[in-house]
């Protein structure tokens, strides 16, 4: 966020919002502990708003739950930031000394009226300017959210939408007021922040700058090359027209994971060389022409782990890998040593030093540091800096300090999976309490309130379709077809339906989802797919059409 | 506001709310507790915290008495060793306390408890109850201190699956309507098993090695670590006994669990061999 990618709050100020916001977000579910933060802060006083076309665990502890129709997320930010406008709650000494773009966004949000906005969101034209002025009324606001926001074809427009929430209240750069990306993994910030995206190289630094390779390329005696890579999506797409020929997938099952499964399966099978390093025989192992046996990096490897605060914390080995299982470090460095490079003997800690010596934020942070201090959050700049409890601060100064923040003008536009009369129903997915991504560790441990994959449906929705709870009905979408239990939940409005992705082999959903993504930042729309119904057996279900 | 007090033979200054266990604490008079913990609000049920405050008939709690200016506190007097003695031999004699916590037998020694002196006495008899394939709940060993009620309500799960039900002797742990814990509303994150003291309620794994005399905590190394299945970045403390992970903690002092997990986090290691 203006220029720096990461969540500008720590958790602990979720407890002094007065304002909570979680925006395509069920942290209650996927984010557990956090939630706790979010608990406390809800036991002090504050109020919180759920926006999410479900009404989640986490909607149930709201003051207010926004059911909004999927992928009308911009219509609402862009109504919101109306309606703030309109009714004078724009913290105007703010605008003018820290952002730009104001008047283009006054102007850009016009035409979303209270009435357009409901018309579009599904949501009541009265909740739309509450929850307006309620972030417009906020003193500490903490605006989150997750997939449900950047899982679209519109995720950075998303997001821009959800910023500029906060820059026209000022609800950023204070303790207690942010925008708070609540990541998947132990270490997506992490891989973000050490440049596993195509365009970046670790700390942030910009591949396309001669200036910024400059010091990577003196430390590793090497060029480094000037043009960003491909994101995800991409690679699929070079897969599919050839380009793109031999594959190393570490510690990820696209097999299972990727939107339109099948299509993705395929460019997997076309490749000259699958190379697949992971924990497990996954799907996508199963395909590979090599596997290397890993280790668990979070109990069996020794390393660092980047949290939704920023925080960098230590991993460490704790028990021996099984078998033949080994490192992720070892298995690179005993690669990089086949294609003729010794880089020495594999060692977190002096990789990490490494990284300490490259990116500036990360420069305070040894692990003598980490080790005492319980983690340290970026940017830590030297062995004094005790890291940064929020981001943005210098917004706030006057002059403010460094560049100002932009507000973005950005129009909606519905998913691109349409529905129509032959995919009448919108298909969501996410996670649950107890699964993980594709199951691969969370199916091997027993637990009690695993459901399985079904197909929920509100009670409205499968009367009209004719189906019961418990029936095996089969869901097709515009790429393929899979044979679902239906569930009927009160979690969910009427014509949408829900399903986790954690059981691929229960119900390979994936087979269902489209592929269309985000061309800014590559990520799939997981979140919206048109699908109907339609009767197994139509004898022995009863003679249902 | 800064106040003055006396503990024992000391005089101490201590902040206005804070308890009096709070402030014997800082000044390395240790009391002991066993329904108080760091991260759950006092209960004051369990009584084995109480001191001698000078104007006060009874006994008071140390875990929740707030301190006031000029209080002149006894925390190892006859009157309250003998009271604590009390405690615990009534606690000893009617549950089992062989799992409990090491600092809970420390005291049974410490204070010359002699819990065969009600051997005549009541006795707790529940069947141990395992219902599902991650908890075992075993409350011949619970000495309804409350923890897990606090845990799984308002001081941290906010889940409220269990409860105390029924009265004087009879009163217990129980989920809504005695229900099986899997049709409750637990979501078996495990807050209620990290805090119990007693070893009333532990992991199955847990439980599988301590009947066949396998668990063995002195040979068992902790090693901190992060957890894997989100990006909140959880610590966990994992317990590894002869090589292998037999238990996931969560340290009770780090500002993002407070000792707390979920699901995942508390029993996910499991995948691992």
């Amino acid at each position: 966020m203006f220029g720096a990618g990461g969540g500008t709050s720590s958790y602990r100020e979720i407890e002094d919002a007065d304002v909570i916001v979680l925006w395509g977000s069920n942290a209650r579910e996927a984010h557990p502990i956090f939630f706790h933060h979010v608990l406390a802060g809800l036991r002090k006083g504050a109020s919180m708003y759920v926006v999410d076309p479900r009404r989640t665990a986490s909607a149930a502890f709201a003051d207010v739950w926004l059911g909004l129709d999927v992928g009308s997320d911009i219509a609402l930010a862009n109504g919101v930031a109306r309606e703030i406008i309109a009714a004078g709650l724009v913290d105007r000494e703010f605008i003018d000394a820290a952002t730009d773009g104001f008047d283009e966004l006054v102007t850009a949000v016009e035409p979303w009226t209270l009435d357009r906005t409901a018309a579009i969101t599904g949501l009541p034209q009265l909740q739309i300017r509450d929850f307006a002025h309620a972030i417009g009324g906020a003193r500490r606001l903490q605006l989150c959210w997750t997939l449900g926001i950047t899982e679209h074809i519109t995720a950075v427009d998303n997001v821009f939408a959800l910023i500029n929430l906060a820059l026209l209240t000022g609800n950023v750069g204070r303790w207690g007021s942010g925008l708070v990306p609540l990541r998947g993994q132990n270490n997506v910030q992490g891989g973000g922040d050490m440049g596993a995206i195509p365009a970046r190289l670790p700390g942030f630094a910009d591949l396309t700058d001669a200036s910024e390779r400059a010091p990577f390329e003196r430390m590793w005696q090497a060029a480094v090359p000037s043009r960003p890579g491909l994101h995800l999506s991409q690679m699929f797409e070079a897969m599919h027209s050839g380009s793109l020929r031999a594959l190393w997938v570490i510690g990820e099952n696209p097999a299972d994971s990727e939107a339109d499964g099948e299509h993705a399966r395929a460019a997997l099978g076309a490749l000259d060389i699958l190379v697949v390093q992971d924990l497990y025989l996954t799907r996508t192992a199963a395909m590979a022409d090599v596997v290397f046996p890993a280790a668990a990096g979070w109990a069996e490897t020794d390393g660092t782990v980047t949290n939704s605060e920023r925080r960098v914390q230590r991993v460490r080995a704790a028990v021996a890998p099984p078998g033949q299982a080994r490192d992720d470090l070892a298995i690179v460095f005993d690669l990089a040593a086949a294609f003729g490079h010794d880089w020495g003997a594999p060692n977190a800690e002096t990789v990490w030093n490494e990284v300490r010596s490259l990116s500036r934020n990360h420069a305070g942070m040894s692990y003598q540091r980490l080790d005492t201090l319980g983690g340290l959050q970026w940017p830590c700049l030297d062995d004094d800096d005790l890291g940064a409890p929020f981001l943005h601060g210098r917004l706030w100064a006057r002059p403010i300090e460094g560049p100002r923040a932009p507000l973005q003008c950005v129009e909606w536009q519905p998913p691109a999976d349409a529905l129509d009369e032959h995919f009448p129903l919108r298909l969501t997915t996410g996670r649950v309490l107890d699964g993980y991504n594709t199951g691969v560790q969370t199916a091997r441990f027993p637990s009690p309130i695993r459901s399985g994959a079904t197909l929920d449906l509100a009670a409205a929705t499968a009367m009209r379709y004719a189906v019961d709870d418990g029936e095996v009905v089969r869901v097709v979408s515009r790429r393929g077809a899979i044979p679902m239990t239906v569930r009927i939940v009160e979690s969910l409005p009427p014509d949408l339906a829900f399903t986790t992705f954690h059981f691929p082999e229960i119900a390979d959903v994936n087979r269902l989802t489209a592929d269309a993504w985000d061309p800014k930042s590559g990520t799939a729309e997981f979140k919206a797919t048109a699908i109907r119904l339609e009767s197994i057996d139509a004898d022995t279900q009863g003679g249902r059409a | 506001m800064t106040i003055e007090l006396r503990i024992d033979d000391a005089i101490v200054t201590a902040e206005q709310g804070d308890t009096i266990r709070d402030v014997a604490a800082r000044h390395g008079v240790e009391i002991p507790t066993l329904c108080w913990a760091a991260n759950l609000t006092p209960v004051n049920v369990c009584r084995l915290c109480v001191v001698e405050v000078e104007g006060s008939r009874p006994l008071v709690p140390a875990c929740s008495r707030p301190v006031e200016a000029d209080m002149v506190v006894s925390t190892n007097s006859h009157r309250v060793r003998t009271s604590r003695r009390m405690v615990l031999e009534l606690l000893a004699s009617s549950v089992d306390l062989d799992r409990a916590e090491p600092e809970l037998l420390d005291q049974i020694e410490e204070y010359g408890a002699r819990p065969e002196r009600f051997a005549a006495g009541a006795t707790k008899h529940a069947p141990v109850k395992q219902q599902d394939e991650l908890y075992v709940r075993d409350y011949q060993r619970c000495v309804l201190c409350y923890k897990c009620v606090e845990a799984c309500g308002d001081d941290a799960q906010h889940t409220f699956a269990i409860s105390v039900a029924g009265r004087g002797f009879d009163a217990h742990i129980s989920t809504e309507f005695d229900t099986a814990l899997p049709d409750s509303a637990c979501v078996y994150c495990g807050n209620c098993i990290a805090v119990c003291p007693t070893g009333a309620l532990t992991p199955l794994t847990e439980f599988v090695r301590r009947e066949a005399g396998e668990w063995r905590p002195d040979q068992q190394s902790v090693t901190r670590t992060v957890c894997a299945f989100c990006g909140v970045g959880c610590n966990l403390d994992l317990h590894v006994q002869d090589g292998e992970v037999v238990k996931v903690t969560s340290p009770a002092d780090h500002d993002i669990t407070q000792g707390n997990l979920c699901i995942k986090g508390r029993f996910g290691w499991q995948h691992l061999r």
